[in-house]
């Protein structure tokens, strides 16, 4: 890491030391954060500055901010293609973060990855995958590295809802059962897989009854609700750490924007998402903190605050430069 | 074992001692495949190998080659030293998302920041009427993608040498055994032989015409040129067991030599690792080729059950024969 990108780590780290009670202020400006980032990738995009596939996480900010609360710095994060608001909430350098968006040679990947293939070493943040389901096997082999190394790290995996009609999830969910390994399966169900809602591609959509049958412990919690997520994965996460096996753990969300930038929103009704617009996380926690005592000015200086920090890693992405063509077959293999 | 005389072993003996002698250099190494443990490998490679190391250490994974190959990928980046065993290269198509998408792009999609240093070996190739689904070669699925290295032990002495560098490659190694190897007696290497896995090697030394080969179609190679050469043809074989990186320098250097070239390859001739090994003559020979190279593949058929018609269905003495009399200008 250069000394510019630790300064940019540690400036927007997120890497926080277990609590016992939720930060409420912090969670909250953790969720203003990734909407505020996507809010700005949006209108990156339409000018032409991010291009490729663009999956945005408005709406389950909650989920990822709700979990990662409760990660220590030496566990390890496995997200999905959508999984910009995982990767800022861990951690990972915000600026980087942008200019991997934007390609640039400053971007965590170096430009190799964009938006869908965010990794980053020094938090341990796995990816990124633009596989459905292909984040699984890799998550349990992680958990496997620390069973046989004797660690208490716990790996969580990121997936949605549809990927749990893939044969990786099964395949991972029972390896992981078997071996017991400590691994918390994340499902983040947001009810829609692209354009195919969960009553048409799955049998059963209890989802962790589907789970349970592998002889993991399973429930759901509400997803737009960042107390009750981070309650729920704050179980979760101590149940893998001290029985060192998986758990699985659904939360129950939705996507206020449509799949991808490419996607119509043809397959669903505009007032399903009028009706999931009022649960807003942002907006339910931003009641919840009026009504204790903070005031709309408190809560305009913490937008403020993200905006300087979104401005900034937007600066530092466009003053970027281009991985020199000649480093195109970098990284290919080690050229040991 | 302190006997100085020259011990005999088999194919399969050899890997099992390449795996026995990395784990007990190196505790981060471990074995874990469908039925590597207790069944002692599909192939019986493994026999022994769990009473010698325990459970941990030789994990029979369930039926899912998706995730215990993909397990192994995670377990690498977890700092292990992963030996992935699945029962044939058919099989492993199952895992083909987790090597392709995940193995081999890792360290270039995340601009040099993860690299898997995982070994995933295989039994590839037929000739043991195991019909359509057990029999293929297509190791020139691995061979093409970038990030893979591919090998093809086509010896006693490679089975047995090459598992070790391959371990310490920090990026992931398909190995593939040719499934008609693993009885094939010879001579034990001698203890501290190094292979390397870069490179082609020369098997057998000629001046008329170079047969290129690798893997299961070595042997009836060499059984080949020893008979062209009562014919009076001298054929130089190449056995090229690095599939990728291919080693195009030692084909060139010896084709230019010899000027005339036949591709032996148990794969399908479409696309398969004969059409880039002549690809590559072409290239680097087109100036002192004398005539065109030739290919001997299995014929474009899924294997067939049937003794004769499996026969007729893959590569044999017999045609490399009529090729190389037809590359030298003595056919009929
Ligand atoms: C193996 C695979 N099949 C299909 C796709 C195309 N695809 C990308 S996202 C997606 C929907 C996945 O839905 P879900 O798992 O619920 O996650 P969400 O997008 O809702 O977060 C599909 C079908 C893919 N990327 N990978
Ligand atoms: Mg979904």
């Amino acid at each position: 890491m250069s000394a510019a990108r630790r300064k940019e780590a540690a400036a927007t780290s997120g890497s926080h030391a277990v609590a016992h009670a939720p930060d409420r202020d912090a969670l909250y400006e953790r969720m203003l954060l990734v909407r505020r980032f996507e809010e700005r990738c949006v209108e990156l995009y339409s000018s032409g500055l991010i291009r490729g596939f663009l999956h945005l996480y408005i709406g389950e900010e909650a989920v990822a901010v709700g979990v990662l609360d409760h990660l220590r710095e030496d566990d390890a994060v496995v997200a999905t293609y959508r999984d910009h608001g995982q990767a800022l909430v861990r951690g990972v350098p915000i600026g980087p973060v942008m200019a991997e968006m934007l390609g640039k040679a400053e971007g965590v990947c170096r430009g190799r990855g964009g938006s869908m293939h965010l990794f980053h070493a020094p938090t341990r943040f796995y990816g990124g995958n633009g596989i459905v389901g292909g984040g699984l096997p890799l998550a349990i082999g992680l958990g496997l590295a620390d069973r046989m190394q004797g660690r208490d790290r716990v790996t969580v995996c990121f997936f949605g809802e549809g990927a749990m009609a893939e044969g990786e999830f099964h395949e991972s969910i029972n390896l992981a059962a078997l071996w017991r390994l400590p691994v918390l399966f994340l499902c983040e169900n947001n009810l829609y897989a692209m354009g195919t809602a969960l009553d048409r591609s799955e049998s059963e959509t209890n989802l962790a009854v589907k789970a349970a049958s592998y002889e993991v412990p399973a429930w759901s919690c509400d997803g737009m609700d960042v107390l009750a997520v981070w309650e729920a994965a704050r179980r979760a996460v101590e149940l893998v750490r001290d029985s060192g096996g998986p758990v699985f753990l659904e939360a129950k969300t939705y996507r206020f924007r449509a799949h991808s930038m490419y996607d119509a929103d043809r397959y669903r009704e505009k007032a399903e998402i009028e009706h999931w617009r009022e649960r807003d996380p942002l907006l339910l926690l931003r009641t919840t903190l009026l009504a204790d005592g903070a005031t709309e000015k408190d809560l305009e200086a913490v937008d403020a605050r993200v905006t300087a920090v979104i401005d900034e890693a937007v600066a530092y992405a466009e003053a970027g430069t281009d991985e020199p063509v000649d480093e195109l077959l970098t990284f290919v293999t080690s050229g040991r | 074992m302190t006997t100085t005389a020259v011990q005999e072993t088999t194919y399969r003996e050899a890997v099992r001692e390449a795996m026995r002698e990395a784990m007990q250099r190196d505790e981060r190494v471990f074995l874990m495949g469908e039925d590597v443990g207790r069944y002692g490998g599909g192939f019986g490679v493994s026999l022994g190998m769990i009473e010698e190391f325990g459970e941990v250490r030789v994990r029979d994974t369930p039926l899912s080659e998706s995730a215990f190959v993909g397990a192994g990928i995670g377990a690498a980046l977890g700092g292990m030293r992963p030996i992935v065993e699945v029962m044939t290269v058919n099989f492993v198509m199952l895992a083909m998302d987790q090597i392709v998408n995940t193995a081999a792009a890792l360290r270039h999609m995340t601009g040099g920041q993860f690299s898997v240093p995982l070994v995933i070996r295989m039994t590839t190739g037929g000739g043991r009427q195991l019909a359509a689904q057990h029999s293929h070669s297509l190791e020139n699925w691995f061979a093409h993608v970038p990030g893979l290295r591919v090998l093809a032990p086509g010896t006693i002495e490679d089975a047995r040498c090459m598992l070790w560098p391959a371990l310490l490659d920090p990026d992931p190694v398909v190995i593939v055994e040719h499934g008609s190897l693993y009885n094939a007696k010879g001579p034990a290497p001698t203890p501290g032989t190094e292979v390397d896995i870069d490179r082609a090697v020369v098997r057998r030394p000629g001046d008329d015409l170079t047969l290129v080969t690798y893997g299961g179609s070595l042997g009836l190679v060499l059984d080949a040129a020893e008979r062209l050469a009562v014919e009076g043809i001298s054929a130089e074989v190449i056995d090229l067991r690095v599939l990728r990186p291919l080693d195009s320098a030692a084909v060139a250097e010896s084709v230019c030599r010899t000027h005339r070239a036949v591709v032996v390859d148990e794969g399908w001739r479409t696309l398969g690792m004969s059409a880039e090994v002549s690809a590559r003559i072409m290239e680097d020979c087109f100036y002192d080729l004398d005539a065109p190279v030739d290919r001997v593949c299995t014929q474009e058929v899924p294997i067939p059950y049937a003794k004769h018609l499996e026969e007729a269905a893959l590569p044999s003495v017999e045609r490399v024969l009529t090729a190389a009399r037809g590359a030298v200008g003595r056919d009929g």
